[in-house]
């Protein structure tokens, strides 16, 4: 946002100042429709899930009722009722809850690690970067999902905690690599060495000069991640390998569909759940591409 | 540039020598042991002989020790015994090798025949509508779960429509080794690998797209085109030549990319592969057959990595490290 003017001696440079940040992206939004139609439908989503889902207690809604086994979708039962009568808009708006919270926090806990890590390597550089970056390749050839459903299904007493931890252990590489690269080249820079003249320490100079230039990058790529560990999420979910049954995840209601009986003739039970997933993922995708558009001057359509 | 393929490939050494720790550990932390498979049929056993034996196999040494000949089996064909079938776990994954290699190799060539000339259209049109619909889809592609697009996939030519078999790798009606047979065999491979082939497009239209455009400005096609090279011949022989290559580089990062959605496409089209065995492994606390597939799909990323790295750093010199 632009600074007020409040500043007598600010006015004048005011004027002739590019736009700020948030005035670009606003801009992108408005040019680019698509992105502005899945910004409303996404907050739309997630508004309407955390606020119906406030009144929904997991234990109520995973209870099951025998008798009332796989109901047709009608005015009861809005998408009907799965093979333990258990309503599925219900868990459908739970799960998407739970998928949701658990996606943000792996993004928000992998984000942590790859920038501290990725600034401290490119900005330092000689062995710090090498000692990290080795590790980033390492952990990158790791047949990840493997040794996480591997994992899951050893540790004992497994729980959502140990599920984003386990996950988190091995999605931060992509963004330390990203980040690493933009630091070295920001490092480069003249404000830099400058900084470093005046006598400013270094960690000073990482978070509140270095960092700030490549928040639009670390926004886009969050974003873009967002949809990535939903993904993840739900695919070991559906495997049987995410989130423990007492806390239901778009993937558990995807996973009835492995008995072939609701795949093919009980669509209601597990279609919602993946065109939800489709509906979220796009939506995340293309309002990261045009956040991705506003962050670089050369690609913006407004 | 021999000195960049040595020093990357010297990275892949410790790369494999830790990953092989890391699974020793990993299988350490499993339930059950060498033994176990062997006395699964047989609970009478006398507890007294079981510590016998597992002292003999020397199951009870040191930690180091137990790697180093843990490690010499791997090396010489040795996988062990699986812990629930009593069968050696080799015998387990020969008919499931083939049927993940036939799997991955169609995704693969169906991954180009779509890429390709997308790749090659959105290039030479840049900015069209046409364009614009394929960078779309490369975008939505990359950003769809696998297992959720592989569900709607058999869901509609699978159930809906019926035009593919919704599971199994081949008919058990017909007979082994005829014309029929193998047919039957491309019919069940072709839903599974579209499915998979059609998300594994995403990094070669992208790059294919802005390497033409690039290409487009360079001195060599302005040359051609003075010349008066019809514009058609522009194409094909000097622009498309010279931005395929690059594109070969990906074949690493793809054979990786498809190795891990293996996992969820063999699950979801109950195809008897390699992903499936390691679910059911896993499902049946099999560590045995669990552990050398970790293995195995750890060696093959690392190899995968690798090769595209080396062909990416004889293509494009740009992205060498010294």
């Amino acid at each position: 946002m632009a600074t007020p003017a409040v500043n007598n001696n600010n006015t004048e440079i005011e004027k002739v100042k590019s736009p700020s940040g948030f005035k670009i992206i606003v801009r992108e939004f408005i040019k680019d429709k698509v992105a502005l139609i899945s910004l409303i439908l996404f907050l739309g989503i997630v508004l309407y899930v955390y606020i119906y889902s406030m009144g929904l207690d997991t234990k109520e809604v995973t209870r099951v009722d025998i008798f009332n086994q796989f109901q047709e979708p009608g005015p009861v039962h809005w998408l009907g009722t799965d093979y333990g009568g258990r309503d599925v808009y219900n868990q459908l708006i739970l799960g998407a809850r739970n998928s949701l919270t658990i996606g943000i926090a792996i993004t928000l806990i992998t984000s942590i690690i790859g920038i501290a890590l990725g600034l401290l390597a490119g900005y330092y550089g000689g062995w710090v970067d090498n000692v990290v970056m080795r590790t980033v390749d390492f952990v990158l050839v790791l047949p990840a999902l493997m040794i996480i459903i591997v994992y899951v299904s050893i540790v004992p007493e497994f729980d959502v905690r140990k599920f984003i931890f386990i996950m988190s252990l091995f999605y931060w590489t992509s963004k330390c690599r990203l980040i690493r690269s933009k630091a070295l080249a920001e490092r480069e820079h003249e404000y830099v060495a400058a900084s470093k003249t005046l006598g400013t320490p270094d960690w000073k100079i990482m978070l509140f000069q270095v960092l700030p230039n490549l928040s639009s990058i670390i926004i886009v790529n969050m974003t873009l991640n967002l949809a990535g560990n939903i993904g993840i999420e739900t695919s070991l979910t559906y495997l049987g390998f995410g989130l423990p049954e007492s806390v239901p995840s778009l993937g558990t209601l995807i996973s009835y569909s492995r008995n072939p009986e609701v795949m093919e003739n009980k669509p209601w039970v597990w279609l919602p759940a993946a065109i939800l997933i489709l509906v979220l993922m796009l939506c995340i995708n293309f309002i990261g591409n045009a956040l991705k558009r506003a962050a670089d001057a050369r690609q913006r359509l407004g | 540039m021999f000195k960049f393929i040595l020093r990357r490939s010297l990275i892949a050494i410790p790369q494999l020598f830790l990953l092989s720790i890391l699974i020793f550990l990993l299988a350490q932390a499993m339930p059950g042991d060498a033994l176990s498979g062997r006395f699964i049929n047989n609970p009478n056993l006398d507890p007294a002989y079981q510590s016998e034996l597992r002292d003999k196999l020397g199951l009870n040494d040191p930690l180091p020790q137990q790697y180093a000949r843990w490690i010499g089996n791997l090396v010489q064909g040795e996988l062990g015994m699986s812990y629930v079938h009593n069968v050696k776990v080799e015998t387990m994954l020969e008919s499931r090798i083939a049927n993940t290699f036939w799997l991955g190799l169609a995704t693969l060539i169906l991954t180009y025949l779509i890429a390709i000339p997308l790749g090659v259209i959105a290039g030479r049109w840049p900015d069209t509508y046409t364009d614009k619909f394929i960078v779309t889809y490369s975008y939505v592609s990359f950003s769809i779960p696998i297992f959720v697009f592989a569900l709607i996939m058999l869901y509609i030519f699978g159930f809906t429509l019926g035009w593919f078999p919704t599971g199994g790798s081949v008919d058990v009606r017909v007979e082994p080794g005829s014309w029929d047979w193998y047919l039957s065999k491309l019919h069940h491979l072709l839903l599974p690998a579209l499915s998979s082939a059609l998300l594994a497009t995403t990094s070669t239209i992208q790059y294919l797209r802005n390497e033409i455009i690039d290409t487009k400005l360079k001195d060599f096609v302005k040359t051609a085109r003075a010349k008066g090279t019809p514009e058609r011949k522009v194409y094909s022989r000097h622009i498309f030549r010279n931005s395929l290559l690059p594109v070969a580089a990906f074949l690493g990062y793809d054979i990786v990319f498809i190795l891990g959605g293996s996992i969820f496409i063999e699950q979801i089209f109950s195809y008897p592969g390699l992903g499936q065995l390691f679910v059911d492994s896993i499902t049946q606390r099999d560590f045995a057959v669990v552990n050398v597939l970790v293995m195995l799909y750890g060696f093959l990323s690392i190899l995968g990595t690798l090769l595209s790295d080396i062909i990416l750093s004889i293509v494009d010199p740009r992205i060498r490290i010294d």
